[in-house]
């Protein structure tokens, strides 16, 4: 049942590194994360990788095999041919720490520039009502594990450093869609999402959906009708004039 | 974060990996395929768009959606349902100079098309995880790509064509000779009109504006259904949108054959 | 000695899971300047892998829900081992931690009046875990993550730093609690001063000044092989309050949840959620029997279903029926899949098989359950809407911990220091209901960061200082597995390999001291784990410091070991069976074990001791709550004399 793989892993730091090839065992129902264990355990005791639950929960095993963004824990090795080179690469979005493990604060960054969840005035904690239909928009976007793949995979920051500034990325992009879609919250959004956090760079060019291990409809569900909202406020003479004629000044009323 | 905050500007440097990518999948496939295709379509919409004729039917009232409706004094006598408010147009202005900007802006200006074209054509990216070759990228966040965000202008308008798409769809039943009668130039026609509902509504900003831009789904519990169902065949839209291309086109081409006598309309009654 | 980082904070909270970052916030909520110090990135912490939901007794399901009831399920899930006071403040104060989850931005499944979802648990009565899905503890986890957000937000609008009253120190690993300095007068030494520990990125050390800290490291499921615990659960907390003078008790009581996955073997125990049973999922053994109904033990006769029937009419009909007994608390179930598959009625891979698709429709079962669909989609190639899952008991969960004053959750013997969420213990006596783990997180990670605050407020400025001894010292032993194997260290002698001693602790573990466990075989173990400890001692790992996950095993390795140590002979000691401790020697309950505590101490695994302590009295309306007829199964007879049903009014 078991065979040896060919696995190439990118071994170095900030200053230099290279692809160096490795001969793993592999047993039948195997996933890589487990292989590369097998690496640290036998061949490479100090490869440098991150993980945490093994169970696609947490998003901490983040990586590239053979050039795209997975986690190493939800990709089964029978996915591969037996004699075919497996090669794994640190996220290249981000600066590397080492081997496959990379500094990751850009996101912890752009968290933190989103404005949090606004409670509503006037609600004291278990005052709180809400339909099933009104939160399961928002509760799609928050089974998101944070691996930041779809950070990772986008080319507006992957291709362009300095796009970093002035780009949350579709992770916290979609975080703002959260926050707009929340029966509750009592901010305004949409505005702040085209001027302040960059949801003009995304070309919805769809990799993010593509490489999200949740299966989240990150484009679909988040980021293009983010897009819709904020052309509602920026971009639509029609609703400015229909609001205004209606007296409807904001759309948390509706 | 373990680090006090860089006393520089320059970016900790990534992983030195030189190649553009390390796929090893044929992801340059599918951005050529598109490209191709996308290429092949539009240059025969262009040459139609001049050609001037063949447009038209009159025998069974069947007009390609390339030039419905016909504006001009130009057009072929009966092909102009609803008067002819544009005068003779000199030969290098097309006659659907109304119709085909908005045929074409709605497209171009989907967010599938979008993607499509982003990736097949300007190469940001080509593919997922592939190096785009630009040395930089603003993307839709400013000119001119931030008229992109004009995309339910053209919905808007590309509905009211459709309208019109089917009243000619409908038309194309009743022949001149009178009565009810049924072609093949009629099914296609038909048929044609269906798959552009399909596309139009599955589209992202009509999902928006019909429920998707409210707060709260529970109190309005009609708009909600609407959306859910519009969500669903969202869900088809890139597939709806090749195929009511290529199927314009497949009416077009028939038409076009029926109208120069290539070929003559099977009739299957009257 | 290197360099050393240090910082100065008011409290210093150890693990960033739920009763950490529920600290965090109580503490910076009155005003002292917090760190979180976290193993992984922020946001991995092992509450994300929490799955059912909360239990809280805010009667949205059924009306009829209150704390009392709570309590009682509480108390018997844990066959009345439980430390009483901490399961009343438990049961009374969840409610309102999870309607103020909903303040912070969480979004629960809804009833249809728009309140919070509450769904049905084993142990639990009435239906009372609130959810979502079952991605429970990722909601949790994330929605405390953004409140700390928030308040760093809060922060910078205030000082222009995000960091100025609450600090991630994420990757940082801590290897001592620091006390300090012995002046020589009374009472000054054996006071928490501070923490040590080391940046996993670079290996550098940071030193944290600070008067209090909380513990909220989590368990010790990485000493076990099969495990539903990620490779944080090394059982720091534990050690480190060991270490600093602390008392661990009921550490023999482990809690084996009754399904994990048993197929693949590299998936082997991850969690396979309650809820599956909690929603209609059935038991069945290799010959198609739901077998539970073999199992229903004496104590719980009368609540739980006899007939499949009558089990089936439950979900629909939980007033007029008796509950299926698939939602028996977690030990019971856990043993019955155990003897099943030594009865030699197991499914192909050695476990049993957990039935949802023939009693849902295969879209409900998504909109339910979508984490075990994609899970066992993805790494197991079943699809659990169209057939069984194979299921077998994986080790989840420490019910014994730090032992603490209830109010305070300050631990007992060492001032300073505090403890919260499952590094402590008490709470869920010897078996933890499932819900009540979340619960039990934001109920005591709030009161700990109150005590740690006010701790720290009462000090009054005299903040003690850090024995730099100390420091020195664990800075050397830190480096030692970077040192090489001396030559004459005896004849033969060489380095071992971090990873392979892991591997033989966690069979020893998993063989020896598990799910049902012998004397003799404990003393077995008691015996490996000293050889496994000498090995440890010369563990040799190659590479630098900078983020080595082979150093960082060699250190967790000591802490992993004096645990199991601990539990080994705690387990030894106990000389009965009950709840998450079960003995073949000695199946049976005893009522005069119920009062008595294992109490573990000790700084070494040679000077560990372990010593009976008599549990405080339970106050006497608590034990009215509960009917005398019950309560004689586990009390014995002068402790139930002064009962409402005996006493004269």
């Amino acid at each position: 049942m078991s065979y040896w793989a060919h696995l190439r892993v990118w071994r170095g730091d900030a200053e230099d590194g290279q692809l160096v090839d490795y001969p793993v065992e592999v047993n039948e129902g195997e996933v890589v994360l487990d292989i590369v264990h097998r690496l640290q355990q036998t061949e490479a005791g100090d490869l440098a990788v991150r993980w945490n639950c093994k169970a696609g929960k947490c998003g901490s095993c983040s990586a590239e095999i053979n050039g795209r963004p997975r986690l190493l824990c939800m990709t089964r090795m029978n996915t591969f041919a037996e004699d075919e080179v497996i090669t794994i690469t640190p996220l290249r979005a981000f600066p590397v720490i080492r081997d496959l493990v990379t500094d990751v604060s850009y996101n912890y960054a752009k968290a933190r520039e989103i404005p949090s969840f606004a409670p509503p005035a006037g609600l004291e904690p278990g005052e709180y009502r809400m339909q099933q239909v009104d939160v399961e928009r928002s509760q799609e976007f928050r089974k998101c594990i944070e691996c930041f793949l779809c950070q990772d995979t986008c080319h507006v920051v992957r291709d362009h450093e300095e796009n970093k500034t002035a780009f949350a990325g579709p992770r916290y992009l979609m975080r703002i869609a959260e926050l707009d879609m929340h029966p509750l919250d009592a901010r305004d959004r949409q505005r702040e999402a085209q001027e302040e956090h960059g949801l003009g760079y995304c070309n919805i060019t769809k990799c993010c959906t593509e490489v999200c291990p949740e299966h989240i409809q990150i484009t679909d569900n988040a980021l293009i009708p983010l897009k819709e909202r904020v052309v509602d406020r920026k971009y639509d003479p029609v609703v400015w004039l229909g609001n205004k004629i209606l007296r409807r000044g904001d759309k948390r009323v509706r | 974060m373990p680090h006090p905050v860089a006393t520089t500007d320059a970016p900790a440097p990534r992983a030195q990996i030189q190649a553009r990518t390390l796929r090893t999948d044929r992801w340059w496939l599918s951005p050529l395929v598109q490209a191709g295709a996308l290429t092949v379509l539009l240059g025969y919409v262009v040459v139609r768009l001049f050609m001037r004729e063949y447009y038209w039917v009159d025998q069974f009232n069947y007009l390609t959606p390339l030039y419905s409706p016909c504006l001009s004094e130009a057009c072929t006598p009966g092909s102009a349902h609803f008067g002819t408010f544009l005068p003779d147009l000199p030969v290098w202005i097309p006659l659907p100079i109304i119709v085909f900007p908005i045929l074409l802006g709605f497209r171009a200006t989907c967010y599938y098309y979008r993607k499509a074209t982003y990736r097949s054509l300007l190469l940001s990216p080509q593919a997922c995880a592939v190096r785009e070759p630009h040395r930089r990228y603003s993307g839709e966040s400013r000119f001119p790509l931030v008229l992109m965000n004009s995309h339910r202008y053209f919905f808007y308008a590309a509905s009211a064509l459709l309208l019109i798409n089917t009243y000619d769809a409908v038309q194309a039943f009743f022949p001149r000779s009178g009565g009810f009668g049924i072609g093949l130039g009629s099914i296609i026609l038909l048929a044609n009109v269906g798959l552009l509902w399909a596309y139009t509504l599955s589209c992202h900003a009509c999902r928006h504006i019909l429920g998707g831009r409210l707060r709260h789904f529970s109190k309005h519990p009609i708009r909600y259904r609407l959306w859910s169902l519009l969500s669903r065949i969202n869900g088809k839209h890139m597939q709806f949108a090749w195929i009511s291309l290529v199927s314009v086109t497949l009416t077009d081409v028939y038409i076009m054959a029926v109208s120069a006598g290539w070929i003559s309309d099977l009739r299957l009654f009257n | 000695m290197t360099e050393v980082q240090r910082h100065d904070y008011d409290v210093v909270v150890i693990g960033a899971g739920g009763a950490g970052l529920r600290a965090a916030i109580e503490a910076r909520a009155l005003g002292r300047r917090t760190a979180i110090v976290c193993k992984s990135l922020f946001g991995k912490a092992h509450t994300v892998m929490a799955e059912g939901g909360i239990a809280a007794s805010m009667g949205n399901a059924n009306p009829g829900d209150n704390w009392q009831v709570h309590f009682r399920d509480t108390m018997r899930g844990g066959k009345f081992l439980n430390n009483w006071r901490m399961a009343e403040l438990h049961a009374q104060e969840a409610p309102d931690r999870v309607w103020e989850l909903e303040t912070y931005g969480a979004l629960f499944d809804r009833t249809k009046d728009g309140k919070i979802s509450q769904r049905n648990f084993g142990g639990h009565q009435y239906p009372r875990l609130a959810h979502v899905g079952d991605r429970t503890g990722l909601e949790l986890i994330r929605t405390l993550q953004q409140k700390i957000v928030s308040l760093q937000q809060e922060d910078f609008a205030a000082t222009g730093d995000y960091e100025s009253m609450i600090k991630v120190f994420a990757e940082c690993t801590i290897t001592e609690l620091l006390t300090s300095a012995p002046t020589g007068a009374p009472g000054s030494a054996g006071v928490i001063a501070g923490a040590f520990g080391y940046w996993r990125e670079t290996g550098r050390f940071v030193v944290f000044n600070a008067p209090a800290v909380v513990l909220a490291t989590g368990g010790i499921g990485k000493s076990f092989k099969v495990t539903s615990n990620s490779w944080e659960y090394t059982g720091d907390g534990h050690a480190l309050a060991l270490r600093a003078g602390a008392n661990l008790i009921n550490m023999e009581f482990i809690q084996f949840h009754p399904t994990g996955m048993v197929w693949p073997p590299s998936v082997k125990g991850i969690l396979v959620t309650e809820s599956v049973r909690g929603d209609g999922g059935v038991l069945r053994n290799s010959e198609g029997k739901r077998f539970m109904f073999d199992y229903i033990p004496e104590v719980f006769a009368d609540n739980y279903a006899t007939s499949e029937d009558e089990a089936d009419r439950w979900y629909d009909d939980p007033e007029n029926n008796r509950r299926p007994p698939e939602l028996l608390p977690r030990d019971e179930v856990a043993r019955a899949i155990n003897s099943e598959v030594k009865a030699g009625r197991n499914s192909p891979h050695g476990g049993v098989l957990l039935d949802v698709s023939s009693r849902l429709p295969a879209e409900e079962i998504i909109r339910r359950l979508p984490s075990m669909h994609h899970q066992f989609k993805e790494l197991a190639d079943v699809d659990i809407t169209a057939e069984p899952m194979e299921v077998g008991p994986t080790c989840h969960y420490v019910m014994g911990g730090v032992q603490i004053e209830a109010d305070t959750a300050a631990a007992v013997g060492v001032p300073g220091l505090f403890a919260a969420g499952e590094v402590a213990g008490g709470m869920h006596g010897s078996n933890r209901l499932g819900g009540n783990s979340l619960s039990d997180l934001l109920v005591f990670g709030r009161r700990a960061g109150l005590g740690a605050a006010y701790y720290g407020i009462r000090l009054n400025g005299h903040r003690p200082a850090v024995d730099e001894a100390a420091v020195e010292a664990a800075g050397q032993r830190a480096l030692v597995p970077f040192a090489e194997v001396a030559a004459d260290a005896g004849p033969g002698v060489t380095g071992e390999n971090p990873y392979t001693v892991h591997m033989e602790l966690q069979q020893t573990m998993n063989d020896l001291v598990g799910i049902i466990r012998k004397a003799d075989e404990m003393e077995l173990a008691l015996k490996k784990l000293e050889e496994l400890a000498q090995r440890a001692a010369r563990v040799e790992v190659e590479g630098h410091r900078q983020f080595n996950p082979g150093w960082h095993l060699a250190l967790d390795l000591r802490n992993m070991l004096l645990v199991s140590v601990c539990v080994a002979k705690t387990a030894l000691e106990r000389t009965e069976s009950r709840g998450g401790h079960t003995r073949e020697d000695f199946p049976l309950m005893d009522a005069q074990w119920r009062n008595v505590l294992l109490v573990c101490a000790g700084a070494t695994a040679d000077e560990l001791s372990v010593t009976h302590e008599d549990q405080t009295p339970m106050r006497q309306d608590l034990m009215d709550l509960l009917e005398l007829d019950e309560l004689k199964k586990y009390f014995t007879g002068e402790e139930l004399a002064e009962h409402r049903a005996r006493a004269p009014r």
